[in-house]
């Protein structure tokens, strides 16, 4: 907020130049990483609060983290259309979610990991394999028909290797979600 | 000693000296414990009269309030009465049987997952999964619903584990690491709300229930008298300012005043106190209150912005904030005569159109003639508790509330049923005061199996049935918005409420007559023990004025 007329001052203030905050839809996807009590039910009531609240999750990983009473939710959210502020407060509402940071594009790892079960016999399994080279991706499975290929990233690498791997006979995919973290020696 | 004997020592550790409940199967061994616990426990007839009768008891004491029911339907039944305290921050903690820890999931007999219903309901639920985890998870319970913004807490027992025996430990600390309300309200904030106080020209403190559970009716004088600031309340918030003041406007909202809404309308600064931008409040969210500028105090931080951006955010408790902005307020040099043109206004708007009915009868009992009456007869003196519906917003213009905590009803549910069992609660809370009921035909009859557990008890509310022999508002809204289609809204003649309270051992009442009107509710508040009054109103009589649904204030009607 702008602050006019400091507080504390003689300084007039004009109401006209007050500003409102909250309540505003970003336009971008928000990954929140989201620290929780380890403790039965806590998924439930996180995706319980986005579904009485209307809110939308795009994707939602849980895992654990070093210390084993609390647990990791990386949860991407469209800001364009929740107002992030009351997504972020409605969570911290919740008795065993202990930490919430909204973290910023631009210094936030974020990565998915994707496997694709790809038919890939005879002459098309040579191009195959160029395509996961140029991805540093992984041949983890061969048989005479198919291939399954894994591929860990960011969300547009991933998306990028589907678009080329498709036109060979994409039999099957599955994709964790992203995980993140923040850059640097802070913690989330 | 047994979990459950444990349980009575935490509840008595908390302050806990009443609990409202019905036993079960799986919450046998928690009734052993009450045999002689120590505690006084009042049987109810139906759990969902329990749930309320605790809200009641918490609303009037501001004390937590305790609801038991067993596993189960014991459980689906207190659903309602949680949802309730959700919506209207009532601090309560409700006690659940569950079924044996090796039947869960089996669908076994009574078994209903109490936590999984109840999740989106509550402001935090906790199934015990050791006994050991019993006390410490109490006494957790009681601090949960009590501090912050208050609510509802589940707390679900296994029968098997609530027999375990265990060595009790009182617990005195709480360890909730994701649980830490902010109660200090930021002195920059503080500070420049202020001076936006100090700087407006049409301002209005807009207060809400959260005045009330924050005990800060004091301190939200102090503020409103700090200038001659215009104050209006919501519903939740009646008798956080007293009716009387001369800066009163009168509540706002659907049914609220023209002086207060128009106020609204037109104010260039908004003070909200705890209260939450409620669709009831606003009408139209677009239009609503399109001048103004908004300072927002509240305990809750998700309500600051929910559905009315503020400009000046304050997150705290009222009872700490309020003081600091009246000290703050008082420190700058401001110019009362500013407001002078402000009270014009309002001034003009409560001359041209005060509340008003048509009272031209002989004899017929008009609904809002029945409102005034029961505030003579009473002198005003007493705690009324409400229904949903036409009475409810009648009382709550009519009665004329000049302290908290005396004016006990459903608002962000809307829970029919709410007010017979919230008056018992509210009566076992207050042995010493008078204890009305407002009830409508409609709703009095979805808990009146509680006059039985008044009887028993000897717990003396008086029961004024407000009779049109109609679901009243929904045949408003009919009338009005819905061609004057009257679909299923006549309740017919029955039962006869008078036979009915003799039939619960209550004495039965019945008025007519307007001339004597006041009288016989004087003579019903002078009966011994619980009483129930019919009282025949005129049929078709419209609660005035109103916003209709979805409109901005300026366009109230009626």
């Amino acid at each position: 907020m702008t602050v006019v007329g400091e507080p504390g001052t003689k300084e007039p203030l004009s109401l006209e130049e007050l500003e409102a905050a909250g309540g505003i839809r970003t336009g971008r996807k928000h990954v929140l990483a989201i620290l929780a009590e380890n403790k039965p039910g806590v998924l439930s009531r996180i995706a319980g609060l986005f579904a009485r609240r209307g809110f939308n999750i795009d994707t939602l990983t849980v895992g654990p983290t070093d210390d084993p009473a609390i647990s990791r939710f990386t949860l991407t959210v469209d800001g364009a259309l929740h107002p992030i502020d009351q997504v972020t407060k409605q969570l911290h509402k919740l008795v065993n979610v202990l930490k919430i940071r909204d973290l910023e594009p631009e210094e936030t790892l974020a990565r998915d990991l994707a496997l694709f079960k790809v038919a890939a016999d005879g002459s098309a399994r040579g191009e195959v394999m160029q395509i996961v080279d140029i991805f540093r991706a992984k041949i983890v499975d061969v048989t005479k028909r198919s291939v399954v290929v894994e591929v860990t990233g960011t969300k547009d690498k991933i998306d990028a290797f589907e678009q080329m791997i498709r036109p060979f006979g994409l039999i099957e995919m599955a994709r964790t979600g992203e995980i993140a973290i923040a850059r640097g020696r802070g913690e989330t | 000693m047994r979990a459950v004997d444990a349980l009575i020592e935490c509840l008595k550790a908390e302050g806990v000296e009443v609990v409202f409940g019905l036993p079960g199967g799986a919450n046998l061994p928690t009734y052993d414990a009450f045999y002689d616990g120590g505690i006084k426990h009042v049987l109810v007839r139906h759990e969902q009269g329990g749930g309320h009768a605790a809200e009641g008891y918490a609303k009037a004491t501001g004390k937590v309030g305790v609801a038991l029911g067993t596993s189960g339907p014991g459980a689906t039944n207190l659903v309602t009465a949680i949802t309730d305290a959700m919506m209207d921050s009532v601090p309560t903690v409700f006690l659940t049987g569950q079924v044996r820890t090796e039947l869960l999931g089996t669908d076994g007999f009574q078994e209903a997952d109490t936590i999984g219903i109840t999740m989106p309901i509550v402001k935090h639920s906790f199934m015990i999964q050791h006994p050991l985890e019993l006390p410490r998870t109490l006494h957790e319970a009681f601090h949960i619903a009590r501090s912050g913004r208050p609510g509802p807490v589940v707390v679900d027992i296994p029968q098997d584990l609530s027999r375990a025996d265990i060595a009790y430990e009182p617990a005195d600390d709480v360890r909730l690491p994701g649980y830490q309300p902010t109660t200090e309200g930021n002195q920059k904030q503080i500070r420049l709300a202020a001076k936006a106080l100090a700087n407006s020209r049409r301002p209005v403190i807009y207060a809400g229930g959260g005045v009330v559970n924050a005990n800060a009716a004091g301190e939200l004088a102090e503020l409103v008298t700090a200038d001659r600031f215009p104050c209006t309340c919501t519903l939740m918030g009646l008798g956080a300012f007293p009716a009387s003041h001369p800066q009163w406007l009168g509540m706002l909202g659907m049914h609220g005043t023209r002086a207060a809404n128009y106020a609204m309308d037109e104010a260039d600064l908004i003070c909200a106190v705890g209260a939450r931008f409620d669709d009831r409040i606003t009408g139209k969210l677009s239009e609503f209150a399109p001048r103004a500028k908004f300072i927002h105090i509240d305990v809750d931080p998700a309500e600051i912005s929910k559905n009315v951006p503020a400009h000046i955010p304050i997150v705290g408790d009222a009872k700490n904030i309020l003081p600091r902005l009246v000290a703050e307020y008082r420190a700058l040099e401001t110019d009362a005569s500013r407001l002078e043109a402000w009270w014009g206004r309002i001034s003009q708007w409560r001359r041209r159109y005060p509340l008003s009915y048509d009272d031209t009868t002989d004899t017929e009992i008009k609904p809002q003639r029945m409102v005034q009456a029961l505030f003579e007869a009473t002198g005003g003196d007493c705690i009324l508790t409400s229904d949903v519906g036409q009475h409810q917003m009648w009382a709550a213009q009519y009665f004329g509330f000049e302290k908290p905590r005396r004016w006990i009803n459903s608002g962000g549910l809307g829970t029919m049923g709410f007010g017979l069992p919230a008056a018992m609660g509210a009566q076992v809370g207050c042995p010493d005061q008078v204890v009305c009921c407002l009830a409508g035909d409609g709703s009095v009859q979805m808990n009146i199996q509680e006059l039985a557990t008044c009887t028993e008890y000897g717990i003396p509310i008086k029961v004024f049935v407000m009779n049109n022999g109609y679901l009243g508002m929904v045949r408003q809204w009919q009338e009005l918005f819905w061609d004057k289609r009257y679909s299923h809204v006549d309740m017919g003649q029955w039962p006869d409420y008078v036979k009915l309270a003799e039939a619960y051992g209550a004495a039965g009442m019945r008025l007519e007559d307007k001339t004597t009107l006041v009288d016989g509710m004087k003579e019903a508040l002078a009966t011994e023990g619980p009483v129930v009054i019919d009282v025949r109103v005129t049929r078709e009589e419209n609660c005035y004025p109103m916003i209709p649904a979805g409109q901005p204030a300026r366009n109230m009607v009626g």
